[in-house]
């Protein structure tokens, strides 16, 4: 392996493009299929099992063993292509990419190499440039007390990875933002997670990035020297590695100098990014067509079987919230991207008789502050009918909107439903219509007669500590709109 | 009783056995004492006792009649080393199919052979356990890679052999031992569990004393195998061939693989043409056809095998299994040390070789190019099997040499494949038989079908051979 060496300290400034440049970020994405065997044997993909015990010659690359397509993992990719719109090629090949390493037992990975599975698509506003299929390597474990190949007395191998079918994803250089480049990729995954092909989990590793980085002259048409940006295992970390590389590339390009082309590792701990590869270090793959197997023939039924397979996707249901349902786009990704959100509020929606989706909308992102961001409201103790009822009530006026926020979290800890937790709690709103909140607010005019004068004046600022006086009295239980409604009512008659 | 045993061949043993006149058990032994006191160094091994896993001989299609197996195919527990010392004392845990499908047909593994070190080389000298012997002179060579097997079956060591063949590892031996060598129609034979050389072309097949043991031992091997995807389903059954004459039969003889000036021996030449005339007297229709790309074959042939090879042979690395020599505490010099110490001079050439096609840059130049020859060779085949059934020419251009004689010039050695090799680019089948002897050697004559002509192969060879009545019977050994 070549000794790191840093380049730059990471920093933490924010990119900006103020004198002229603008990034380009282009996205390479790994994707463990969650297929039941592996890519070209029948071994059973299993993690976190004793080492080498699911393994097969085929895997292990003994002499004479010979690869077989798995046919599931070829609908999978093919149902990724289909979901980017992309061409599924009727015919593609498999070829050989050969290179030297203990995770590699072939001494080459089964890869595709210029006619893919899949080329062409779209995601969001990006557009996809290729998808195709391969197989992992084996985990390698240093033995050393860091855990690191550096220093380390010896390496084991552990072949249960490998053989496992990856679907390579890559994007065109469509995106020019860090932040961009982390909401894509969450579009991604929810999309494939939608689709069920993979666990698409990054700390597991079934989900792995890289990131090929320039800048130029905003306006430009051409493209800058890029580097690659490998194997950034989250989100965060993504987004840092991407601002700390695209500030580095500035502070060159700044300086007068030009972009080496290599490939970087960034340390999210130190923040450094270091030089994994110079251009002159790239490798020779040697790819050629693998002989062990035909051509790979996409036949009209396998077309089929993907295409029946595929769901409603992230970016679909998102546009359908917003323009079916009335959500703000915002709002509507928010759901969308997070498929179980997404369920939840359907759930929610279907429950509700009277309240409009968007107020329901609002509620989701009230849970799951209360439940945590990884929780799936469909586990927690609220009820979609429960919070459907629970919104219900505040547009009937039964219920504030702070004493709601009280029962939601009465709800969450104990479950039950809204209108009993409410009463038993006294949480119920003070009727407007029955003169207890007009007499809280006379006596709210009573007690802050400058108020009063001001709000008589017009200036509408002042109406601030009459409602607050209200709403102190009946510790949230008054509808902070019907206390405003009768202040003015009482102080600006028209 | 041995002796008498022995002269049998092998479909002549396997009838005695289903009719209940021969004890397998006495046969395997009689085998088994031969090829343990082996002086050839054909075998590298040799098996105690037949597998207990066998079915009943007396009622198995190959009637317990045992079989010597090359290095190459992997057999469970039993040393696959592939000539190569960089696998020596390998034993795999599963066997090839091509094996499996043998066992299970009634003929028991009697040893495996030896062979040039992952069957680069036609001479069997580039074998890492020493170089097999010709029994017809052991200062000869027995051809190669099959060397093993061929002098097995020419000196009555076993009853039969398979062997592989990727650019005619099987015919070449087969003609220098005097024996029958035929190379299937690629995708025939499973190649799951033969050590690869050059996946695009390697096929398994049989080394036998007739035509008649070479179909009924192919006849258990065919099938499309779901393990490798390669295979193919044999479109029809495999017969037994009983022709007596060859009326009907349009043979071509191609020019470029014919002429002395291609390097053909005067005296294979005449045993060649004597064929012919036998051929015609049989009621065959002989003209002379073109294969204007044939005379590239052989470069184009060392550019695609050392190539697939570069990649078939990088598994070799020490990291599991086989030879590994430590290094200075770096992956790196335990890569280069180990590859360095198992594997020999003409591997270690074609490895350089093969890397080097397939390199950035001289890819399209060399591998590129190759696989348009290749294609353009197809053709040329294709075309000519519009107007012939077979093509005939001589397995090699000359007979046994001797032990070193061009183990320094690997460009002499290469021409040994020259009149095989157009075959093997093709995909199509091929036999050689033994048509008479040049200067008391052997002699080879190879016809050559479209793909999947194995039946009307072995009939148009079947013809022939009692026609030349060569003596196939193991007198030496």
């Amino acid at each position: 392996m070549t000794e790191a060496r840093p380049v730059v300290e990471g920093a933490n400034h924010t990119v900006a493009a103020a004198d002229g440049y603008e990034p380009v970020i282009g996205l390479e994405i790994h994707v463990q299929l969650s297929t039941r065997t592996k890519m070209f044997c029948g071994c059973e993909i299993r993690f976190g099992e004793r080492p080498n015990t699911h393994t097969c010659p085929v895997c292990l690359g003994l002499p004479g063993a010979l690869p077989v397509v798995n046919e599931r993992a070829v609908i999978f990719a093919a149902m990724i292509g289909l979901a980017f719109g992309s061409d599924v090629a009727r015919r593609s090949l498999f070829h050989r990419k050969n290179y030297f390493y203990p995770d590699s037992p072939k001494g080459y990975q089964i890869s595709q190499y210029d006619e893919p599975l899949c080329r062409g698509g779209r995601l969001g506003d990006v557009r996809i440039h290729r998808v195709h299929l391969e197989e992992d390597a084996a985990k390698l474990e240093h033995i050393s007390a860091s855990g690191r190949i550096h220093g380390s007395e010896r390496s084991v191998v552990d072949f249960n990875r490998c053989g496992t079918p990856l679907v390579e994803i890559v994007t065109e250089p469509d995106l020019r933002t860090p932040e961009q480049a982390r909401e894509w990729l969450t579009l991604l995954r929810a999309t494939l997670r939608a689709l069920g092909v993979s666990d698409v989990d990054m700390s597991q590793g079934s989900l792995r990035v890289d990131a090929n980085v320039s800048v130029r002259r905003a306006g430009s048409r051409e493209l800058g020297t890029k580097t690659e940006l490998k194997n950034m295992n989250s989100f965060r970390f993504l987004e840092r590695g991407l601002r700390a590389e695209i500030d580095r590339q500035l502070g060159v390009v700044r300086a007068g100098l030009t972009v080496e082309q290599e490939t970087l590792h960034f340390d999210p701990a130190s923040g450094r990014l270091t030089t994994l590869r110079s251009k002159e270090e790239a490798h020779d793959y040697r790819y050629f067509p693998e002989p062990d197997l035909m051509p790979l023939e996409v036949g009209d039924e396998l077309l089929q079987a993907a295409r029946s397979a595929i769901p409603e996707l992230p970016a679909q249901r998102a546009a359908r919230f917003e323009h079916d349902l009335g959500l703000s786009a915002g709002r509507a990704r928010e759901l969308a991207f997070r498929g179980e959100l997404g369920d939840y509020f359907e759930r929610v929606v279907a429950a509700a008789d009277a309240a409009p989706a968007p107020e329901l909308a609002n509620w989701i992102p009230l849970l799951v502050e209360r439940i945590g961001s990884d929780t799936d409201p469909a586990g927690s103790r609220v009820a979609p009918e429960g919070l459907a009822a629970l919104a219900a009530m505040v547009s009937r006026r039964e219920l504030s909107r702070d004493a709601a926020r009280t029962v939601l979290s009465r709800m969450v800890e104990i479950g039950g439903d809204p209108s009993s937790l409410a009463e038993r709690e006294g949480l119920l709103a003070l009727p407007g219509g029955d003169g207890q909140l007009a007499e809280l607010v006379e006596r709210a005019i009573a007690q802050d007669p400058g108020a009063a004068e001001q709000v008589r004046a017009n200036n509408m600022k002042a109406i601030g500590p009459l409602v607050g006086y209200v709403m102190r009295e009946t510790k949230g239980r008054a509808d902070g709109g019907e206390v405003r409604r009768l202040i003015l009512e009482r102080l600006a008659p028209h | 009783m041995t002796a008498a045993l022995v002269q049998l061949t092998a479909a002549q043993a396997g009838a005695r056995v289903r009719a209940r006149e021969l004890d397998p058990r006495e046969l395997f032994e009689a085998y088994r004492q031969r090829a343990a006191t082996d002086e050839l160094n054909a075998f590298t091994w040799v098996a105690e006792a037949p597998a207990a896993a066998g079915p009943s001989p007396a009622d198995a299609p190959l009637g317990g009649v045992p079989v010597a197996v090359k290095d190459l195919f992997c057999t469970e527990g039993v040393p696959s080393q592939a000539g190569s010392r960089i696998l020596e004392g390998y034993r795999p845990p599963y066997s090839a199919t091509v094996v499996e499908r043998l066992t299970r047909a009634g003929a028991p593994l009697l040893g495996k052979t030896n062979q040039d070190e992952f069957a680069m080389g036609s001479s069997t000298e580039n074998s890492g356990f020493g170089p097999a012997r010709n029994p017809w002179d052991r200062a000869r060579v027995p051809g190669g890679s099959s060397g093993g097997s061929a002098a097995a079956v020419a000196a009555g060591l076993a009853p039969w052999a398979i062997g592989t063949d990727t650019g005619g590892s099987i015919r070449q031996p087969a003609a220098l031992c005097g024996v029958v060598g035929f190379k299937p129609t690629y995708g025939a034979c499973s190649r799951y569990g033969m050590i690869a050389f050059a996946s695009s072309l390697d096929q398994a097949g049989p080394l036998t004393r007739d035509v008649t043991d070479a179909a009924l031992l192919f006849g258990q091997m065919v099938g499309r195998d779901p393990r490798d995807s390669t295979s193919l389903k044999f479109p029809e059954p495999v017969r037994l061939p009983h022709a007596d004459s060859l009326r009907g039969f349009r043979l071509g003889i191609p020019e470029e693989l014919t002429g002395t000036e291609g390097g053909v021996e005067p005296g294979v030449r005449d045993a060649f043409d004597r064929s012919l005339e036998l051929a015609e007297k049989l009621g065959a229709a002989i003209e002379p056809c073109r294969l204007p790309h044939a005379p590239h074959a052989l470069s184009a042939y060392y550019l695609i095998a050392p190539a697939e090879a570069s990649a078939n042979l990088a598994r070799f690395d020490g990291v599991r299994y086989g030879l590994r020599v430590d290094g200075e505490a770096d992956l790196l010099t335990m890569y280069s040390r180990t590859r360095a110490a198992g594997f020999g001079l003409e591997v270690k050439r074609r490895i350089m070789l093969g890397t080097y096609a397939l390199s950035s840059g001289y890819y399209e130049a060399y591998y590129g190019t190759a696989q348009k020859v290749r294609t353009r060779i197809a053709q040329d085949l294709h075309a000519v099997f519009e107007r012939f059934d077979l093509i005939a020419t001589p397995t090699s251009p000359w007979t046994a040499f001797e032990l070193g004689a061009k183990l320094d010039d690997p460009l002499q050695m290469y021409l040994n494949d020259f009149c095989t090799v157009p075959m093997s680019l093709a995909g199509i089948p091929a036999i050689s038989i033994p048509c008479g002897l040049s200067d008391g050697l052997p002699v080879g004559f190879q016809l050559a079908g479209p793909a999947f002509s194995e039946n009307r192969l072995f009939e148009a060879a079947f013809a022939l051979e009692r026609a030349i009545g060569y003596d196939g019977s193991p007198a030496r050994g």
